[in-house]
């Protein structure tokens, strides 16, 4: 005896017609937001003349890493080769998606993430919703995003954003929840209220973790913005995605590289904006 | 074991204390942990103990009916071993953790019926709270430390950082408000903790543990600080701690707890000396009765004496009739000469010499109210016992080589005997 095929597939096909059908105004505002804004990001890093903005850059790296001489010089040499390769504005559009991806992503995660480590059941509700978006292959993203989105930069973003939201949640809901409770006690003690708390107390020693998790949100955002190219999405992904098609492995590498470097900067600014706090004990 | 006047205890409850209203009273607090509090103290009421009560239903009874009052101006000490509820009572006293039931009345108002804003008001001016673990904001300095609960006040930055820099100065860290806490060692830690504490002139300090963290000899330094400036500020101090020795030093009152109830309240010296029972008896058999006991305690009563006018013979008699080979030497006023030697006596009345040629002179003497370790190394130095003698050289007593291995002895047993 055979139980007859259960119609998942169909359910959901349906409900991406009913939203498509019933919520288009909404999805139209949203993308052309995103549109405006990704676009928006992209002119300006474009606006700047390439030799000013690597110099702002290596300056940036330069005072985020404490003066770290060796990684500024390294620095200016990757973003010096990426505009000898000619993939300056390519990898300036990468960036836009991924500073504009990142920056919802977290604006989405941190409260969240906050909000979840005081509330218990929201925690637990939250939990499968996470171990979902984080198992769940990041090509399936992209069906949805580009049913209600179209193709372009925007179900780019979309996509994006699911796929590198969860780790800054978990670790912003972790690190408040390891707070040590002696410190909690103290700010009780000493008669704040809960928004004070989270203020003075919760948010400043959880930092380093929630950095841990912005660090990682902007990582997966960049490897998130190279498969979205598959929908359209331009940059370096694109570039890497027309290697393949022409089995073109110098065009490939040199995208790749790209994107390489792009990853170590984005990594080093963001490990360094805190500095290392030595243990009270 | 009588201790009346005993130096270690010059610290006597304040006697104007006695006539005002208490600051903290505490009347019949409980605290269960555990979902189901009602079914514990149904078994507690029942005569269960804590142990029975927690295979039984799974609740953990911490605090069980615990009542007393802390008056202005005390330091009033919870002791007891870890798990006896010293800190879950100390936490219950400004709501870290919430009592099950009962009341707690802090100047007369019950602050276990608060709303949380009357809380928080309470929270920040009447009370001030020190951790074991220091428990400092590792992101700011000392000073930004310091004034946290002024902050949290809302104190202008102009008013809240001197009156920061004022507490460092107080508790010796003056120089210190810019380093940040993890340059600093445990007691300086600890001293930021305590001006953190004082910097919302609170009137009462609970103290958890507060000085356990420490090194011994940092440790002592910071009792005898927190002594120092209890005397200038009169603040009212709750102070848990597990060591007796601390409880003893710093406790105006001591309150012994066991398994979540109060087993015993009292000046140390009733703890010591009158312990209500042989849980307590146990506690304090742990005291290192060399700093506790003084000479009066061990000191044996100058039975016989010989008058200094009296001769030779007598002496001899007296000697052969107790059966001792030396004998105490006093004037007529009783006061204190020095002592004769059997063989020596026997030989002036061979001699026929007077008793005055033969006293020896060079007998250690010692005050009556002097400790134990000060008279140990008097006794080892000396081949004759350690007279005791009062302010005007009359002889109090004497103290053997043997008598003082005997107290200690007697402690010793009573130790093992429980352990």
């Amino acid at each position: 005896m055979q139980l007859p095929r259960l119609p998942l597939g169909d359910a959901v096909e349906a409900l991406v017609d009913w939203i498509e059908d019933y919520c288009s105004g909404l999805l139209d505002a949203i993308s052309a937001g995103l549109q405006f804004l990704v676009d928006g990001l992209q002119n300006i890093l474009l606006f700047v003349p390439a030799p000013v903005l690597i110099l702002l850059i290596t300056v940036l790296v330069w005072f985020v890493t404490r003066r770290d001489t060796r990684l500024a010089a390294i620095t200016a040499l990757g973003l010096l080769l990426i505009w000898n390769l000619e993939l300056w504005d390519l990898s300036m559009l990468t960036l836009a998606l991924v500073i504009t991806s990142t920056v919802l992503a977290l604006a989405i995660a941190i409260p969240l993430g906050i909000a979840s480590a005081r509330s218990e059941p929201l925690n637990a509700a939250l939990r499968p919703v996470l171990d979902f978006m984080q198992t769940m292959p990041s090509f399936v993203y992209l069906i949805p995003a580009v049913i209600f989105f179209g193709l372009g930069s925007v179900p780019a973003i979309i996509a994006t954003v699911i796929f590198a939201m969860p780790p800054a949640l978990r670790l912003t809901n972790l690190g408040i929840r390891q707070v040590p409770a002696e410190l909690i006690e103290v700010a009780d003690a000493f008669g704040t209220t809960p928004r004070q708390k989270l203020i003075k107390v919760q948010l400043p020693v959880a930092l380093p973790t929630i950095m841990a998790g912005v660090n990682q949100c902007i990582m997966l955002a960049l490897s998130m913005t190279v498969i979205a190219s598959m929908i359209g999405a331009g940059g370096l992904g694109y570039q890497v995605l027309v290697g393949i098609q022409r089995v073109d492995i110098g065009m490939g590498f040199e995208a790749g590289l790209a994107i390489v470097i792009i990853a170590v900067i984005l990594d080093r600014i963001t490990q360094n904006v805190v500095p290392p706090q030595q243990e009270d004990r | 074991m009588k201790l009346e006047g005993s130096v270690i205890f010059e610290k006597l409850p304040r006697e104007d204390s006695r006539s005002l209203q208490p600051i903290i009273s505490v009347e019949g607090l409980t605290r269960v942990f555990g979902q189901d509090p009602q079914k514990a103290l149904e078994l507690r009421n029942a005569g269960c103990s804590k142990e029975e009560i927690y295979e039984e239903t799974g609740e953990t009874l911490a605090l069980y009916n615990v009542s007393f009052e802390v008056m202005p101006g005390e330091i009033f000490v919870l002791m007891g071993l870890s798990g006896s509820g010293k800190s879950t009572l100390l936490r219950c006293i400004n709501r870290l953790i919430e009592p099950t039931g009962g009341r707690i009345l802090i100047d007369g108002e019950d602050i276990i019926g608060m709303s949380q804003d009357e809380l928080r008001a309470v929270r920040r001016r009447k009370l001030g709270m020190i951790f074991q673990s220091f428990a400092l904001l590792p992101h700011q300095t000392v000073l930004d430390n310091v004034v946290f609960g002024l902050e949290v006040q809302g104190i202008p930055e102009d008013e809240r950082y001197p009156r920061g820099e004022e507490v460092l100065r107080m508790v010796g860290l003056g120089n210190y408000g810019t380093s940040m806490p993890s340059h600093l060692s445990g007691g300086m830690k600890q001293r930021v903790g305590l001006a953190r504490a004082l910097a919302n002139d609170p009137e009462i300090l609970l103290m958890d543990e507060a000085f356990s963290a420490l090194d011994p000899l940092i440790r002592r330094e910071m009792q005898d600080e927190l002594l120092n400036l209890q005397q200038r500020l009169n603040k009212t101090i709750i102070f848990v701690t597990h060591d007796l020795d601390e409880a003893l030093k710093l406790g105006d009152r001591i309150a012994l707890m066991r398994d979540g109830e109060i087993v015993q309240v009292g000046t140390p010296e009733e703890i010591l000396t009158n312990p209500e029972n042989a849980y307590v008896e146990r506690f304090v058999a742990g005291v290192d009765m060399t700093k506790v006991l003084s000479a009066q305690d061990v000191m044996r009563r100058p039975e016989p004496v010989v008058r200094c006018a009296a001769g030779p013979r007598v002496a001899l008699h007296l000697m052969e009739e107790h059966d001792i080979e030396s004998v105490f030497v006093v004037s007529r006023e009783r006061r204190f000469r020095g002592l004769v030697t059997l063989d020596d006596t026997l030989e002036a009345v061979r001699a026929g010499r007077e008793l005055e040629e033969i006293i020896i002179t060079d007998v250690p003497t010692t005050a009556p109210d002097a400790s134990l370790t000060d008279i140990i190394s008097l006794a080892v130095e000396s081949p004759y016992p350690v007279a005791v003698v009062d302010d005007g050289n009359r002889l109090q007593g004497f103290i053997s080589r043997g008598s003082i291995l005997g107290a200690l002895a007697r402690n010793g047993e009573k130790t093992r005997a429980t352990a």
